[in-house]
């Protein structure tokens, strides 16, 4: 008999093994209610696809929990299911985001909420547009996720207007008029924004001094940069980066004893709840961002409140949360009153909210700005709110 | 029936890798022609095609040649650029089909040939460690090449440059593409059936190389780079020959992997994916074409078919990997497995005498 070459032991180490890995699936089946929950009747079914895990996950993180706050909102005020939120996990991907989209389309999904990022978008968007699902991007801001798809629409800044934007309102503010820029050049994003704000400036009477440029392999040291941008004398570093290289710049800055303004774009908010940054050193720095977790309004309080409340933690939503947040409640509200239910065609909730998004004279007014309203391209127009950091906390500067 | 048992054993084992991936493509489509498949699977054809491709590929440099290379996917990225480049050149000439296709993927098998042959002529001089740690290298001065390269196609012609999108000078036309985002738009010209072709050709190409006199002397100058010295095998440029054979084929699965998806951006083909290829490779067995395929197609469906665990689908997924190298390592489950296989066979050979007996007998009765 073949099995008596297995010894006792040897067969107990084999039985622990199987029996771990079919008892963390079972686990798993039922930890994971709210992402991948059993339908429940009547529920329109939102699609998300975003990084939980990987480099990007803390965006992925803020649209998936900013979704599900709103979706919980809705349906606890109409006092029923009217949406049920499927998050999938795409690392940041497109291959494993387009995956994401085929299981959500095994799922029945409706309508899309996502991506989060811009790569995997574009992609995933190519899809929605050839099965008519209605895709509404929170963070995704590339023009490319937008272009040739009448179905797709965003509710952030695209990067090239965003960096329009920021030179305007620098040259409106009068914050600064000789200029170094730092940016991620392996980064689409950044990118992005540095091309709008380079074409921009020269117009508005901004003279850029410096320009200087890091990879995601290189953003540990800025000497290089910063010895650039104080050497040719500039007054004001502009830097349209994620807040991680952010919080390194402002500290090697400082050990450096080179004090100019900082300004940053909507990346840059979060930079107050890095682990180990002392905010004092954010002092004085601007921000161009949709959103301000300490806004007085009851709207962005009561946000904020079932945020923390739906994550355990204490940390303060950012704008990418918002920016889901109003993506669910921007659909429920162009839904409303139309004929659709959760029994319709994905193509037809598509063409119902084409209807209203596409339109032109849609508005919404929402955490992330008042008075929005969607061009056919499916770029959004809304005014950056501008802020400073005082002592530790967001202050509006207009 | 004569004629099969006389065939050898080599020319067997590869008929069986050519018919696993033959019946499962035949399987494959009659599936989708019965609606059977979820859409999940559906879109994970080309890839899985495109993996199969890089591992068998990779398997030639790791398995065949005994050399550890853990910048696969630069060339599966040199292919992927160069292929989209060439869709959108010959986009207007022969027309967004499968000759575009095929001749994108030609291409790209060329210019990651030549990727090879530029890293292989100093590197191939190296050994062991070296190597890795040069061809590791060669993966992330290729994606931040990439990352700042721009390309730009209009009525004149084909513009570069590696500063900015402006610097292409462009007058109207198409960017291609744009540094850090990649390219977009990419016209989908990538099909299950190309996917299928591609790994018949890249098997064709490997199986045949390991079977021929040059595929004799890479064995060779792996397990004893002395010995075959001094039988006069040029070392270096047998070593050369499958670390380019191998390039070209990794370059050609990167254009049909980007051609699977409407952006694509350099960031993808980084470290890890290297590192993702590696472990199909050593997973299916180094050197074992056939272990590697079904690696590759196992873990690449492996993650997606766990999405319904949620946040555990990586731990699980990092549990049957760790497991799978314990049961095939593990001499005890080899030697169970071993004996199965031992009885199964006798038991063959029982029926097979048997027959013959029967047959003996029936000429004697006549």
């Amino acid at each position: 008999m073949s099995l008596e070459h297995i010894s006792r032991r040897g067969f107990i180490k084999l039985t622990g093994v199987a029996a771990a890995g079919l008892g963390l699936s079972a686990c798993g089946g039922s930890g994971s209610g709210s992402s991948s929950g059993s339908s429940a009747a009547g529920a329109i079914k939102i699609g998300g696809i975003g990084p939980i895990t990987g480099a990007t996950a803390i965006y992925g993180n803020a649209t998936k929990f900013g979704a599900q706050v709103a979706v919980d909102k809705v349906n606890d005020s109409e006092g029923k299911t009217v949406f049920e939120l499927n998050w999938q996990d795409d690392e940041g991907d497109a291959e494993k985001a387009v995956n994401a989209y085929n299981n959500l389309m095994d799922w029945g999904m409706q309508i899309l909420v996502g991506t989060t990022t811009t790569t995997p978008c574009v992609a995933v968007a190519d899809k929605t547009a050839n099965d008519r699902i209605f895709q509404l991007t929170p963070s995704a801001s590339s023009t490319d996720v937008t272009a040739g798809k009448d179905n797709v629409f965003q509710m952030c800044f695209t990067d090239p207007n965003q960096g329009e934007k920021s030179a305007e309102y620098i040259a409106k503010k009068k914050l600064g008029s000789k200029i170094a820029i730092i940016y991620n050049n392996s980064d689409a994003y950044s990118t992005g924004i540095y091309n709008g704000f380079s074409k921009a400036a020269p117009g508005l009477g901004l003279e850029i001094v410096s320009t200087q440029m890091f990879t995601d392999d290189s953003a540990t040291d800025f000497s290089v940069q910063l010895n650039d941008a104080k050497s040719k004398g500039a007054d004001l570093v502009f830097l349209p980066i994620y807040y991680t290289p952010a919080s390194l710049i402002l500290q090697q800055a400082k050990s450096m004893g080179f004090a100019p303004k900082f300004v940053g774009c909507d990346g840059m908010d979060g930079i107050l709840t890095v682990e180990g940054f002392d905010t004092s050193l954010a002092e004085g720095l601007v921000l161009l961002t949709p959103f301000v977790a300490s806004a007085d309004d009851a709207e962005t309080k009561g946000f904020v409140e079932a945020y923390k409340k739906l994550t355990g933690t204490s940390e303060d939503p950012n704008q990418f949360a918002a920016d889901a947040y109003d993506c669910v409640l921007a659909i429920y509200a162009a839904l409303k009153d139309s004929s659709v239910n959760a029994s319709s065609s994905n193509a037809d909730i598509c063409a119902e909210l084409l209807k209203t998004f596409g339109s032109g004279s849609y508005v919404y007014s929402g955490l992330t700005g008042k008075d929005m309203t969607w061009g056919s391209n499916g770029e959004v127009s809304k005014d950056p709110k501008g802020v400073v950091i005082t002592n530790g906390k967001y202050e509006s500067l207009d | 029936m004569d004629k099969i048992r006389n065939l050898s054993k080599t020319t067997k084992s590869n008929a069986i890798t050519y018919g696993i991936v033959i019946v499962a493509f035949l399987v494959m489509q009659g599936l989708i022609a019965a609606h059977a498949v979820s859409h999940s699977l559906i879109g994970l054809l080309v890839p899985i095609c495109a993996y199969i491709c890089m591992a068998i590929s990779l398997n030639l440099v790791v398995g065949i040649s005994g050399e550890l290379s853990l910048g696969h996917a630069g060339f599966m990225s040199v292919g992927a650029f160069s292929g989209l480049v060439a869709v959108s050149f010959f986009k207007g000439i022969v027309g967004a089909g499968p000759l575009c296709l095929l001749i994108a993927i030609v291409i790209a098998g060329v210019f990651a040939a030549v990727a090879g042959v530029l890293i292989g002529l100093p590197v191939m001089r190296l050994r062991g460690d070296y190597l890795a740690i040069v061809t590791l290298a060669f993966g992330e001065i290729i994606k931040n090449l990439l990352n700042n390269l721009y390309v730009g196609l209009d009525d004149h012609g084909l513009h570069f440059s590696m500063k900015s999108a402006e610097a292409l000078g462009m007058q109207g036309g198409k960017i291609l593409i744009e540094g850090p985002k990649g390219a977009v738009g990419i016209p989908q010209l990538s099909s299950f059936l190309a996917g299928f072709i591609l790994i018949l050709f890249t098997l064709f190409v490997v199986l045949n190389l390991i079977n021929s006199r040059t595929g004799r002397a890479i064995m060779a100058v792996r397990d004893n780079r002395i010995a075959a010295e001094s039988v006069g095998i040029n070392v270096t440029k047998y070593r050369l020959i499958a670390f380019v054979v191998s390039a070209a084929l990794a370059g050609m699965a990167g254009a049909l992997y980007a051609m699977n998806f409407s952006s694509i951006a350099p960031k993808k083909f980084d470290f890890n994916t290297s590192i993702l290829i590696l472990v199909f490779v050593v997973l299916g067995g180094m050197g074992n074409i056939r272990g590697g395929i079904i690696a590759a197609a196992l873990l690449t469906v492996l993650p997606e078919q766990l999405r319904f665990i949620g946040d555990y689908r990586m731990l699980i997924y990092a549990i049957v990997l760790i497991v799978v190298m314990i049961v095939t390592n593990n001499a005890k489950i080899q030697s169970v497995l071993g004996e199965f296989k031992e009885r199964f066979r006798r038991r063959g050979d029982d029926k097979a005498a048997q027959a013959a007996d029967a047959v003996e007998g029936g000429a004697k009765h006549e």
